[in-house]
């Protein structure tokens, strides 16, 4: 039952920064999930707010104490592990347990709550095995259960799926989430797997090389990226970006197509800009779904295509930059056929060049 | 013309058994069959005068012989366990070092380097009650005036066999528990912090349990080593005085060399040789169940 508080939150390993200042406001009961690419700082803020690492810097407040220097046994918070971090000597019953026999609870407690969490994640048949009798999926939940035990201010989930087979991964992810509807407390998640994130997050926090580039809810962060980094991050497949440059209202590809400048953005004369439109909004005519309004025209040849059944992505090429589009109601395409697509301006974007970020005004 | 020709397979392992033969199992069959004669050294013919189970009955009542076999296992007791409890120090302290910790590794392995026959006579000088160093120290520093018989005295003399003894093989345990202590997984540690552990409570609950099987691996190893226990003692205070150090195998040999009764040293030598077995198999059972507690597998 805590908010968290990061304020100006640093970390460095001798002269080397790896956190830049983050802050941040975790609401009571929210989820959260920081996702980046491997070493943008994500696990290593978890560890922090965790007490696994030091700070170098800032302050990290759980509900109304500054953490800073306390053990994480003093934090009052519960952690999952990529690689699950089982007791392999104990079993299923007695890891459960394990945090409440050391905190010295009465015996009769302890079984409850251990009961109650075999309960919620359906360990009941598996109390008495060892961690090396169980499959990943069912070490996972223990891993889980052994968190929930303690009812915690928060929960900290480092990668948790990450060692799980695919199928899996989509199973864990659906228990996790009612998981977090059954105990409602607050929850750091930590994915570089932006499905995951997006699926699971209240906000999503997108790190990169120690700072946030952007959060806000899945949605959000999805339709309106501030960078061309959350727009290809963010996504799958990821955002197009075509490189071209502004002329007389248009965005000019160095093939000589072009596209209208997208409603709301303003760019100006010979700026070099990227032209940013997911495959959803790039469709063969005939094979859209339902137009919008502010439709624009482009021909493409067709390199290649992956037929998924209700929709094909196709391959094409403006000016030298691969894109995908998506075919709805597919039919066969023919690996060179020339294609005509319609661009949904409303949903494109535009950024630019240089520094990457987002034009919209 | 038929000849008979052996199997390949008796034909390729032949060597080798005539060498096992010629070197391990006639000996042993040799040393089991004079256990049951009078056979001296001295008198090589007595070889030949079968006695039956005398020597063992004689062994079995003997006062002597299980005084030594007492003091063996009180060796065995308190120098592994002494062992332990500093090697199990020694490797915690280790692996927490940053800088130069392989130097502190090779240097705890200092003690392993020598020849036991060496600290034997290298502790006779130390605890030697006129030009020791110990008595020395002690008198210099005014704590005591008297010289203090370290190698005369019967209970300071197992004591001083015993420090030479832990001398010498805390090492072993140092360095297998170290790389017990180097094989645990990061993650159950950090879990168990989280968990609301302390350090001693990690310890207690978890690092312990994961370097248990490599204190058993180290016990079976020295089990059988100080059970066998001879050149320290020999060296240091040959049994004395007045026998009150006497462990097994020095008055095993002394039966069998100096007294030259051969038969029924060999007789005490097959008696002790159960105790070393059974420790060994003891530790290996501990070692196994601890394994399968990791989920090593049995």
């Amino acid at each position: 039952m805590a908010e968290v508080h990061l304020e100006k939150v640093v970390k460095k390993y001798g002269s080397f920064q790896v956190v830049h200042g983050i802050d941040l406001e975790i609401a009571h009961n929210e989820f959260v999930v920081f996702v980046g690419p491997s070493g943008c700082g994500k696990s290593t803020t978890l560890r922090m707010i965790a007490g696994l690492e030091s700070i170098s810097g800032g302050n990290i407040r759980i509900g109304d104490r500054v953490v800073n220097d306390l053990p994480p046994r003093s934090r009052n918070i519960s952690m999952v592990f990529q690689n699950y971090a089982l007791y392999p000597h104990m079993t299923v019953r007695e890891n459960l347990g394990f945090s409440l026999k050391i905190a010295n609870k009465p015996q009769a407690e302890i079984e409850a709550a251990v009961n109650e969490a075999a309960e919620i994640l359906s360990l009941t048949p598996l109390m008495d095995r060892r961690p090396a009798e169980l499959s990943g999926g069912q070490r996972q939940r223990v891993a889980m259960g052994r968190a929930i035990v303690r009812h915690p201010d928060v929960f900290l989930f480092d990668e948790p799926l990450s060692n799980l087979d695919a199928k899996l991964r989509n199973q864990m992810r659906v228990e996790i989430k009612k998981l977090h509807a059954k105990i409602k407390t607050t929850i750091i998640y930590v994915t570089h797997d932006q499905v995951e994130a997006m699926t699971l997050a209240d906000r999503i926090v997108i790190m990169r090389n120690g700072h946030i580039e952007q959060q806000g809810t899945p949605l959000d962060v999805f339709t309106n990226p501030v960078n061309t980094f959350v727009a290809t991050f963010i996504g799958s497949p990821p955002m197009n970006l075509i490189d071209g440059t502004v002329e007389a209202g248009h965005v000019v590809f160095s093939d000589g197509s072009r596209l209208p400048v997208p409603p709301r953005y303003a760019a100006s004369e010979g700026q070099k800009v990227q032209f940013g439109v997911r495959a959803d909004n790039i469709m063969p005519i005939g094979h859209a779904l339902p137009p919008e309004e502010h439709m624009a025209e482009l021909d493409m040849t067709v390199s290649l295509s992956e037929p998924l059944g209700t929709e094909t992505i196709l391959f094409g090429e403006i000016s030298g930059t691969e894109v995908q589009a998506k075919m709805f109601n597919p039919r066969p395409v023919v690996p060179g056929e020339r294609m005509r697509f319609q661009v949904t301006l409303d949903k494109c974007h535009l950024f630019d060049a240089e520094s990457g970020h987002n034009l919209r005004v | 013309m038929l000849r008979y020709k052996l199997p390949p397979w008796l034909l390729l392992l032949l060597p080798a058994i005539v060498v096992l033969l010629a070197v391990v199992m006639l000996p042993l069959l040799l040393s089991l069959y004079s256990s049951f004669t009078s056979y001296r050294l001295t008198r090589p013919d007595s070889i030949t005068n079968w006695i039956g189970l005398y020597n063992y009955e004689k062994a079995l009542t003997d006062a002597k012989f299980w005084a030594a076999f007492g003091r063996t296992v009180l060796l065995l007791t308190v120098a592994l366990n002494l062992e332990m409890l500093l090697g199990l120090g020694l490797a915690l302290l280790v692996s927490k070092v940053t800088h130069g910790q392989r130097a502190l590794r090779t240097m705890m392995m200092f003690p392993m380097m020598f020849s036991p026959v060496l600290v034997g006579f290298q502790f006779k000088f130390i605890f030697n009650d006129n030009v020791g160093l110990v008595n020395n120290a002690l008198q210099s520093l005014g704590i005591t005036q008297t010289a203090i018989p370290w190698l005369v005295d019967g209970n300071l003399a197992m004591f001083s066999i015993i420090f030479a003894e832990v001398w010498t093989s805390t090492s072993v345990f140092a360095i297998l528990i170290l790389a017990g202590l180097y094989a645990i997984p990061k993650d159950p540690l950090e879990a168990a912090k989280v968990d609301g552990c302390t350090s001693w409570q990690t310890f207690r609950h978890i690092t312990l349990p994961f370097v248990m099987p490599f204190i058993y691996i180290a016990m079976a190893i020295r089990s059988l080593d100080v059970a066998r226990a001879y050149d320290i003692v020999q060296i240091m205070t040959n049994g004395g005085p007045a026998r009150r150090t006497e462990l097994l195998w020095t008055l095993i040999g002394r039966t069998g060399y100096v007294d030259a009764k051969m038969g029924y040293a060999n007789a005490m030598g097959y008696t002790s040789i159960f105790l070393a077995i059974f420790f060994t198999v003891y530790f290996f059972r501990k070692l196994t169940t601890a394994r399968t507690e990791l989920g090593m597998g049995g």
